[in-house]
């Protein structure tokens, strides 16, 4: 691994945090009709059924208090101060709820649900593509290309749909909304992580089962092309065992733009993932992201967008570094150039 | 007519799944069609009919609760779903094809900040984007803002696609032959790369419509769809809202995903199709 090629993704990794973080500073700023200070006072008067006289005074009283009266420089110094902190203020809708700590609740359900299906059926999902186009595999494989494809071409949170009304509302085998039983307070108790477990089978399955008929689709591709190639035949020419040729030769390198089109497609895959959640009502970002979303609760709302966006950098990081562990070219790349 | 059967056994024969997704997409299309000669599409709108009715020769699929007709919305959200996908899918090719052309063709610094701007948006989720930028808006979503919304965020990987295609194909002989005989660069690039690429452009355009599609659903079902529109979307938004599912009204929220499916699994055919045009090798799949 060359210092350039570490320096360069770091180096990405600061630029996709900076604009991530500018990105929510500015968008509230541009949509001058909608002022959120005022929506939420004008909610909470409503709700109580008084509509004060000098609610214009209190406006300013209130982005005089989020430091909203100050330079626009000022104001975005605070913001990325702020910011490195992660620091998001208050949730307006769940006030006085700090956004950090709603977040931090959500966090690791929607890390464990989201990290855990998308290893599988990443492994899940190469290894079958694999399996499909080696031509030695047993021929009833074939036959289940037709259900790989249409699953791969399935968004997520549709298929959990179809998931829920199979298995939750037909045959009642898992419970149909929400991450733990009605009741119990999360904790690491083991009948607790067991119950947890349950109400993650069909949400995971959603995305194990669209994901790994995507993965395999294009491993499925890859494979063929290298299957082809001349350092296949000259394997098996000097008399190379059949299974070390699948694992070693074939496997092995269409693992490399497979773990490439990962780095690339985390972003999608988070998107979707989050949309499951809200089918589910899970108790992750995305559920937090609808609520913040339906009472415009904009604190909370840039929060977890900004912590999504977090995840999804530091992930396609990690993954970079592994990248030029599963291929040495990588390396030389640099010095030929 | 002869042609068309020609190039119908010729589809079938050496690209099935090519034919297969059109299909697909031209039944989506004339059920549109045939639906707004047939159906009234004024009752896709709400109270047009009697709340929660199940299906019957009145109501083909049913109405919800707000006394849509199911089917009337299945063909009216057709028709707005595939115009989303294919108006987003040529601003985006717009973009991508500009870019991708300008970032390999020209190079140096311009390639730098194209390439940057490309790699930091793979990264970034466009869900995360398109949700905060939607909750801002003041005025209510129109169709339109929202394709040129889920169009600004689709075309990066077709970029990166036509970028490293134009990259190799300038190094060959006959852009440098070209290049000697006095074309200038447009020339070159309009009359000699572009017919090269032309199985690159429509997978491209193929990617960019589904995953705009793919956001625009994902949009409608948070909630931040054009609430007046009947968009195959807004009907699942609608039928989670309304709890469709735990009422036993699957009228009211299959028909909507068996649509979407159909279209994704349409659109993701022609591209794998498209995919053998474009990488010969792939052929060794049959």
């Amino acid at each position: 691994m060359t210092a350039i090629y570490l320096l360069k993704k770091i180096g990405i990794l600061i630029l996709i945090i900076w604009a991530a973080a500018t990105l929510i500073f500015i968008l509230p700023r541009l949509a001058t009709s909608r002022n959120p200070i005022a929506e939420r006072l004008g909610q909470t008067a409503g709700a109580a059924g008084y509509l004060s006289q000098n609610a214009a005074e209190m406006v300013k009283a209130w982005e005089a208090k989020f430091g909203l009266d100050q330079p626009i420089l000022r104001q975005y110094w605070n913001h990325m101060k702020d910011l490195a902190t992660l620091d998001f203020g208050y949730s307006l809708a769940f006030y006085p709820s700090k956004v950090k700590n709603l977040i931090s609740g959500a966090l690791p359900w929607t890390l464990c649900l989201f990290g855990t299906a998308t290893l599988i059926s990443f492994l899940l999902g190469s290894l079958a593509g694999a399996l499909l186009a080696w031509p030695k595999s047993p021929k009833f494989l074939q036959y289940t290309l037709p259900i790989v494809l249409t699953l791969s071409a399935v968004p997520y949170y549709l298929l959990g749909l179809v998931l829920i009304f199979l298995f939750a509302f037909t045959i009642r085998i898992f419970p149909l909304y929400g991450g733990h039983s009605i009741g119990v307070v999360p904790n690491l108790s083991l009948s607790f992580l067991v119950d947890a477990l349950r109400y993650s089978v069909l949400p995971g399955l959603a995305i194990i089962l669209a994901g790994a008929g995507f993965w395999s689709l294009q491993m499925r591709g890859t494979m063929v092309i290298g299957l082809g190639e001349d350092y296949i035949n000259y394997a098996s020419a000097k008399g190379i065992k059949e299974r070390n040729i699948f694992y070693r030769y074939a496997v092995r390198n269409a693992l490399i733009p497979q773990v490439t089109s990962l780095a690339v497609s985390l972003g999608q895959m988070i998107s979707g993932a989050i949309l499951v959640e809200v089918v589910f009502g899970y108790p992750g970002l995305g559920t937090l992201l609808l609520k913040a979303v339906s009472s415009f609760d904009y604190n909370l709302l840039s929060g977890i967008v900004f912590v999504i966006i977090l995840i999804v950098a530091v992930a396609t990081f990690i993954i970079d570094l592994l990248y030029p562990v599963m291929d040495p070219r990588i390396s030389y790349k640099r010095r030929s150039a | 007519m002869k042609v068309m059967k020609s190039i119908l056994s010729k589809l079938r024969h050496d690209n099935p799944s090519m034919l297969a997704g059109l299909i697909l997409i031209l039944f989506l299309f004339f059920f549109w069609l045939a639906g707004c000669a047939f159906v009234d599409t004024k009752r896709a709108q709400p109270i047009s009919g009697l709340p929660d009715q199940r299906p019957s020769y009145q109501y083909l699929l049913g109405t919800d609760s707000n006394g849509r007709d199911i089917f009337a919305v299945m063909i009216v959200g057709t028709g707005l779903t595939l115009r989303v996908g294919f108006l987003a899918g040529i601003m985006g090719l717009g973009i991508a094809v500009i870019l991708g052309f300008m970032s390999g063709f020209y190079g140096g610094v311009l390639d730098t900040i194209i390439k940057g701007i490309v790699d930091v948006l793979l990264t970034v989720p466009p869900l995360a984007v398109l949700v905060v930028i939607a909750a801002m808006r003041a005025e209510a979503i129109t169709l339109n803002f929202m394709i040129i919304l889920v169009a600004s965020l689709s075309w990066m990987l077709p970029t990166r696609t036509i970028r490293s295609q134009v990259l190799s194909l300038r190094e060959r002989a006959y852009i440098s032959m070209a290049r000697l005989s006095g074309m200038t660069g447009t020339e070159i690039i309009v009359k000699e790369i572009m017919p090269t690429l032309i199985p690159f452009l429509a997978a491209g355009f193929v990617s960019i419509s589904s995953t705009a599609v793919l956001a625009s659903i994902g949009l409608e079902a948070l909630g931040l769809g054009p609430q007046s529109l009947p968009t195959l979307g807004m009907a699942i938004y609608w039928a989670i809202s309304f709890s469709a599912m735990l009422r036993g009204m699957w009228w009211w929220w299959a028909p909507p995903v068996v649509v979407i499916i159909i279209l994704f699994v349409g659109l993701f055919l022609i591209a794998s199709g498209l995919d053998l045009v474009a990488n010969p090798k792939l052929r060794r799949l049959r």
